[in-house]
């Protein structure tokens, strides 16, 4: 990884400190601050299925995680908010590298390790809902103490610039995977395993790392989402719909790419946006225009255009 | 343990009837994947529009859920075949991994057009027979989830029979077996697949028809399925009818007697932890089938 390689993300960076200091419109820094977030978790979705292909439909179970364990360390035991959060980071991993040491090492793939997954974040889910410690079905609320020392802010530019800045780490770290020797055997076990095997990659640890680096940084996104509402239950944190969207953003945006996760994340959360302003709060009708923009993409793969691009512009730039 | 041994064989009768059902819906999932060789993400979805559309028959037409089942498997198989042949065929073009996102797409789609057309609340036929039981030696059974028994035993005695005894059933099982060789000999896969996958849609609107009088309606509540008739469809071997069957009552007695004894929210659990375990420990066994 090169100064120049990461000019875009530093691009990217300037562009969200710029949108914090004139925006000043609640909904449209909420709706930013949302689709960073979003983008977060989808970029730990990415590692995993886009570099590495293994299409996890349970990235749930790792949003969970970061956000309970976050939000319980502060609330019930009183924690400070920063290494809550770093916790949170921590056990959504290590849940990853437990859960890849289980389903890798049984060898499922494909089909399977998407269902297996979707599994591990129902259990989870109903879990969360039934136990005392997570608040049950009431769900837990994490105190309101506004100050930089708690990681809660008033306005919310400035956790705009927490986010970006947050996400801008993922993409650098996205992008040293990238160009380092793990990120050429992930791409290899992804375009075929039995041939990355032959050649000598040791397919269970690349995959075993992959998905630890992909849950903690789902976690991340949850851990930060806790953070940004101050309040989680069962269906917000282990709920489908962020295994959905965690999927979603990277395959609309450009799996295995960079920038697609906030390419894919922007775009679903602006048609999200757009929908209910053109046909009002109707529930479920932004999902029904994913699901068909899901078929659409995957039927015509000109989706990977907008990180094809932002590839080439950066491939440019290289020596 | 701990409770008489008269509720404990109801809870495994019931079990055993509520089983026969998920074995239904199973037997659609095993029978697309056995072969077209993908696992049909959207068919727990497909369930709860199936669910809809009794429950709006009722509504709209006066419709008894019985009555229904004939034309709704019907209208099931048409709508089946259609979307194997106009979207899933031709969007995935052959890859597994695009099916799954199709499938996923496609169940994405039929869930919130439910919620947004029904909202999420839970909806439940009054039926004057809903409640009605028989009593058995000691044990007292819902007659809609015996009929439920009934039919599926039917249904599948007459799937068996096309499966052997016609042309298509041949067609579908050479297509199974050997695709291309299939092909060379003049069976048109594409039609083939086609008609399996509205036969394994036609068998969910029959499901819908039997759990309706005796289960409530939700915009989600085909995920509650997918997942058991996934776990059934691992358990009883893919592909095999069987095995559907099988596993679908197994699943059954599994998913009451843990609700019996651990509550019905975490109940659930159990299901999904068997589904886990299965394919951790038997995974090779599972990989079999596939290409």
């Amino acid at each position: 990884m090169t100064i120049r390689e990461a000019l875009p993300i530093l691009g990217f960076l300037v562009v969200a400190v710029l949108v914090s200091l004139f925006v000043t419109s609640n909904v449209v820094l909420n709706f930013l601050v949302f689709t960073l977030i979003l983008a977060i978790a989808a970029q730990g979705w990415n590692l995993l299925g886009g570099y590495g292909g293994q299409y996890s439909f349970g990235h749930a179970a790792f949003f969970g995680m970061g956000a309970y364990v976050s939000a319980i360390l502060q609330q019930r035991f009183g924690v400070n908010a920063y290494p809550a959060v770093a916790f949170g980071m921590v056990a959504a991993a290590l849940l990853g590298y437990a859960i890849g040491a289980m389903v890798f090492r049984a060898g499922l793939r494909g089909s399977y390790f998407a269902l297996v997954t979707l599994a591990f974040a129902e259990v989870l889910r109903i879990l969360a809902n039934a136990i005392e410690i997570t608040g049950g079905a009431a769900g837990l609320l994490i105190s309101l103490n506004l100050g930089a020392g708690n990681l809660q802010f008033a306005n919310r530019s400035s956790f705009l610039i927490l986010a970006a800045v947050l996400l801008a780490l993922a993409m650098l770290m996205t992008l040293a995977v990238e160009k380092s020797r793990i990120g050429a055997q992930l791409v290899a076990v992804r375009e075929n395993e039995a041939a990355a095997a032959a050649l000598g990659v040791d397919i269970l640890a690349v995959k075993l790392r992959a998905i630890s680096l992909s849950a903690g940084l789902t976690g991340a996104a949850g851990a930060l989402y806790a953070q940004y509402f101050l309040y989680i239950d069962s269906n917000i944190a282990f709920g489908t719909w962020i295994s959905v969207e965690a999927l979603l953003a990277p395959i609309i945006g450009g799996a295995g790419t960079v920038f697609g996760p906030l390419i894919g994340a922007l775009i679903l959360q602006g048609l999200s946006e757009g929908t209910k302003m053109l046909i009002g709060k109707i529930p479920g009708v932004d999902l029904i225009i994913f699901g068909a923009l899901l078929i659409l993409v995957v039927r015509f793969p000109l989706h990977r255009i907008p990180g094809v691009i932002a590839a080439r512009w950066r491939g440019k730039g290289a020596p | 343990m701990g409770y008489p041994p008269e509720i404990l064989l109801e809870a495994v009768a019931n079990g055993l009837l509520m089983g026969a059902v998920y074995g239904l819906v199973a037997l659609g999932l095993t029978l697309v994947y056995g072969v077209l060789h993908i696992i049909n993400f959207a068919h727990g979805a497909l369930l709860t529009l199936a669910m809809y559309a009794a429950f709006v028959a009722h509504g709209a037409f006066g419709l008894d859920p019985y009555a229904a089942m004939i034309p709704l498997a019907g209208l099931f198989f048409v709508l089946g075949y259609l979307v194997q042949r106009l979207v899933i065929g031709p969007a995935s073009r052959g890859d597994d991994s695009n099916m799954l996102l199709v499938t996923l797409g496609l169940s994405i789609i039929i869930e919130n057009a439910m919620l947004a057309i029904f909202r999420s609340d839970t909806m439940t036929l009054r039926l004057p027979y809903a409640m009605s039981m028989v009593e058995l030696g000691d044990v007292l059974l819902s007659v809609p989830r015996l009929i439920g028994f009934g039919v599926t035993l039917l249904l599948a005695a007459l799937l068996f029979v096309l499966m052997t005894r016609t042309d298509t059933g041949r067609a579908i099982r050479a297509v199974a077996k050997e695709r291309t060789g299939a092909a060379l000999v003049g069976i048109d896969v594409a039609h083939i697949y086609a008609v399996t996958f509205g036969i394994g849609t036609a068998c969910l609107a029959i499901a819908a028809c039997l759990l309706l009088p005796s289960f409530y309606v939700s915009p989600r509540v085909g995920n509650a399925f997918v997942l058991v008739a996934f776990t059934i469809v691992v358990l009883g071997g893919m592909g095999s009818v069987t095995g559907a069957l099988l596993g679908g009552l197994f699943i059954g007695v599994v998913e009451s007697l843990s609700g019996l004894y651990f509550g019905d929210s975490l109940g659930q659990i159990g299901i999904f932890l068997i589904f886990i375990l299965v394919l951790l420990l038997r995974p090779t066994g599972l990989f079999g089938a596939r290409a």
